[in-house]
Parts: structure tokens; sequence; C-alpha cells
């Protein structure tokens, strides 16, 4: 019994050296102690979109203070931002599309700035929660669908008959089109909350496996690359989510195929 | 009493020899006390915690209060500010590059103007370096014709007054002629006669000097 007790400690002890626990760093918790967590409890989330909101704010307005024509550093960064996100409403949606920039700059800030800081060692990354993935990818999916009916009333739906097509094909075409339309949003969520949350889940495994010393080189190199993917993927991720909700806008300022 | 065993610390399980007959029953307590810490982990992280349900209201709130505070600071100061800058600098480019070209003008206006004003101070020059030439000509021409003239009227003067000296000389000689001829026929003791002696002298120098 007793020998049998020390086995399993020992066993334990040894599977102990690598502790994996790669979801751990997902958990909502209240910032202030306490288990329930109420729609207003402040939590990590709340902290962390936070610092999302101050980054944000250092960057494009703390940064641009001196409004210099020569711009100093930060306020670089904050005009190559603006310029980035600019052209690229203005490249998909056309100048029509310009009203909605500052919308859409909001996205684009939001998710870039949260997923840079979700890097931070230690750091919790709200983009990596389909929950806010998913209220971002609906907000953008009923404002566009609204946007299309008010824009072009029942014109709008010409989105999902393909003139182009032959008249047998198009009421095939048309559902196709029509449930392609409504995935739009989950593909647009799950997207940037699956890339995330992948990329950190990895680097905590590969950080777990760093207990060991035998291996712990190879994993400490392995996170190494990888957090440089991650960077890579946190920009891109951005990138992808504002140039489809670019897209999407398009679709609903011109219907038409 | 194994619920009480559960609860207890894994000093006490390690301690206990024997007491728990049956062995899957005494190894089960043990093995949850050794895991008590593990199994709080593990029981928060079961699954994916995007997917506690629980949590949605509080993200949603936050998300939307982050996404509203952003909207704000971005429409209210940073947008404007930024497109006034940007507006700034195009306007200050393009205002830089008028002036650059009106410069650049102006510099080949002035160096048409410098390239005029040379050709015009070069031909002065060149107008100003004959009319100086032909007046030193000019003075140096007159001079040597007085300077001639000088020499000519010296050179005449000079031969008048050799002339004279000449001439002086000849009567001076003739005087003396006569005088010696004169004091030689005296000498003889013959009575000169003056006409004849000078006579004889004038014969004599006029068959000399021709």
């Amino acid at each position: 019994m007793e020998e049998e007790a020390a086995h399993d400690v020992a066993a334990h002890g040894a599977s102990g050296g690598i502790q994996i626990h790669p979801m751990d760093q997902f958990i909502v918790r209240p910032l202030f102690g306490g288990d329930e967590i109420h729609w207003y409890t402040p939590t990590n989330v709340t902290l962390w979109m936070a610092l999302t909101v101050l980054a944000i704010a250092l960057l494009l307005v703390f940064g641009t203070r001196g409004r210099n024509v020569v711009p100093s550093r930060g306020q670089s960064v904050a005009e190559l931002a603006y310029g980035f996100v600019y052209k690229m409403v203005e490249d998909v949606t056309g100048k029509e599309g310009l009203k909605y920039f500052p919308y859409i700059m909001t996205l684009f800030m939001f998710i870039v700035t949260a997923n840079m800081l979700g890097l931070i060692p230690a750091a919790f990354t709200v983009t990596s929660h389909i929950a806010v993935t998913a209220v971002l990818a609906l907000a953008v999916f009923f404002t566009v669908t609204i946007l299309g009916f008010v824009k072009n009333g029942t014109g709008f739906l010409s989105l999902f008959w393909v003139a182009s097509a032959p008249l047998a094909l198009r009421p095939v075409l048309a559902i196709i089109e029509l449930i392609s339309y409504f995935i739009r949003p989950v593909s647009h969520s799950i997207r940037l909350a699956g890339n995330l949350m992948a990329g950190h889940a990895v680097m905590k495994v590969f950080a777990g496996f760093a207990a060991a010393a035998a291996i712990a080189p190879f994993s400490i190199l392995a996170i190494t690359a990888i957090y440089g993917l991650e960077l890579l993927v946190a920009f891109i991720q951005a990138y992808i989510f504002t140039i489809l909700t670019c897209v999407y806008l398009k679709d609903a300022l011109h219907p038409h195929h | 009493m194994e619920e009480t065993d559960a609860e207890m610390s894994p000093a006490d399980t390690a301690g206990r020899t024997g007491v728990v007959e049956n062995h899957d029953v005494g190894a089960l307590p043990s093995d949850v006390d050794v895991h008590t810490e593990t199994l709080a982990h593990e029981e928060e992280a079961a699954g994916m915690p995007q997917l506690n349900l629980e949590t949605f209201p509080n993200q949603i709130f936050w998300l939307v209060i982050a996404l509203v505070a952003i909207y704000l600071i971005l429409s209210r100061i940073a947008l404007p500010r930024i497109a006034a800058v940007l507006a700034e600098r195009n306007g200050t480019i393009t205002n830089d590059i008028a002036a650059a070209e009106e410069l650049k003008l102006r510099a080949s206006e002035a160096e048409e103007a410098y390239k005029q004003a040379l050709a015009d101070a070069r031909s002065e020059a060149q107008k100003i370096s004959a009319d100086t030439r032909a007046e030193i000509q000019a003075d140096l021409d007159e001079a040597i014709a007085a300077a001639d003239a000088d020499i000519a009227e010296k050179t005449a003067e000079s031969q008048r007054r050799i002339g004279e000296i000449r001439d002086q000389a000849a009567a001076d000689v003739e005087v003396v002629a006569k005088d010696v001829a004169q004091a030689i026929v005296e000498a003889f003791g013959q009575d000169a006669d003056d006409a004849a002696v000078n006579g004889a002298v004038d014969a004599e120098m006029g068959s000399r000097t021709a």
C-alpha cells in the first residue's frame, strides 16, 4: 500500500515535470476574486480590453500630439496605420465606401492591437475568444446586410442571382450563394479566434516541454520560431478580418456581380 | 470512511499503513489527494474556455464598451487629426514643389541675365580696348611726329651751327694765312703788298677748297 502510494507520487511527480495546460490561458477570471462572473464583473477580459483601448489611444492620439508635418516615429506609425486601412477601404469598396472608414479602422485597430498585446507573455488574448470575434463578425454581417437593403432595396438580392450564369444554373447558384452568405459570419469569426487560440495553445505546449531538460533547447527554439510566426499571424488575421469586412461592404454597396 | 480519507492531507495518507483492507478502495483516496491541486486546474480548463457560455455576457459587454471607446477616440480625435496632418503635408509638398519650380524659373532667368551681362561686358571691354589702342596709337603717332620734327629742327640747327663754325674756321684760317703770308713776305725783306698777298692767298685757298 505504502509502496503503491509512493509509486503513485513518483509517477505523478515525473509526469508533473511536464505540466501542460494549454487552455488555461484562455480562462476568463474575475479580476478582484469571487467565482461568479456576471455580465458587469470586471474580469481579465476587461483588463486587456482596457489595455487595448489605452494602447490605441497612446498610438493614435498621444503619438500624433505634435501634428508635425515632418512626423516623429510614433506619428509615422499612426499615419502608416491610417494610410494602410484608408487605402484598403478605398481600393476594395471605392470612394463611396470611405464613409465607413472610421468603423473599419475601429475594427482593424481593435483586432490588431488585441492580437499584439496577446503576444506579451502571460497576457490574455481577447480575440482568441469566439464570443468576441462572433460579436465582431455578426456586427459586420448585420450592418452589411441592412446597409445592402437600405442602399439597393430588393436589388440587393441580385447578389444571389448570378446574371452571368446560364439560366438553368441560376437557381442552384442562388442556393449556394445564399448558404455561403450566411456562412460568412461563422467563417469570419472562427478564422480569427481559431488562429489565435491555436497559436497560443501551441506555444503553451512547447513551453510545457521546456520543463524536461533533454528537450528544453529544442522547445525554446520552437517557441522562438512560433512566436515569430504568431507575430505574423497576429497582423495577418487582423488584415484578413478587415479586408473581408471591406469585401462584404463592397457587396452591400454594389451587389451586382 | 473513504470520504474522510479523501479529506485528509497526502502526509496522512502516506503515513497510514494497512488501515484499509481493500486495495482498490484504498488507492482511490490517495490518488485523489495527490491530484487535488492538479484536478482543480484541469476542472477549470476542461475543454475550451472559449465555449463556456457563462462568460459570454461578460465578454460581450466589455467588448461593446471597448469598441465604442475606440470608435469615439478614433472618430473624434485621432482620425481628423491624422487626416489634417496628411492634408497639410500634401499642401506643403505641393506648395514647396510650386515654389521650387518658380525658383528654378527665376534661377534660369538670372542665368540668362548673367550671360547677357557677361556678353555685354565682354563686347564693351573689347570696344574699350580697341578705342584705347587707337587712342594710344594716335598719341604715339603724334608723339613720333613731334619727336621727328624736333629731331629735324635740332639737326638743321646743328648743321647750321656746324656750317657757321666751319665758315668761321675758314675765315679764321684765311686771316691767319694772310697774316702768316704777310709776315713771311716781310721776313724776306720785301715790302708786302697787302692786296697782292691777299690775292695770292685767296687764289691758293680757292684752289684748295675747290
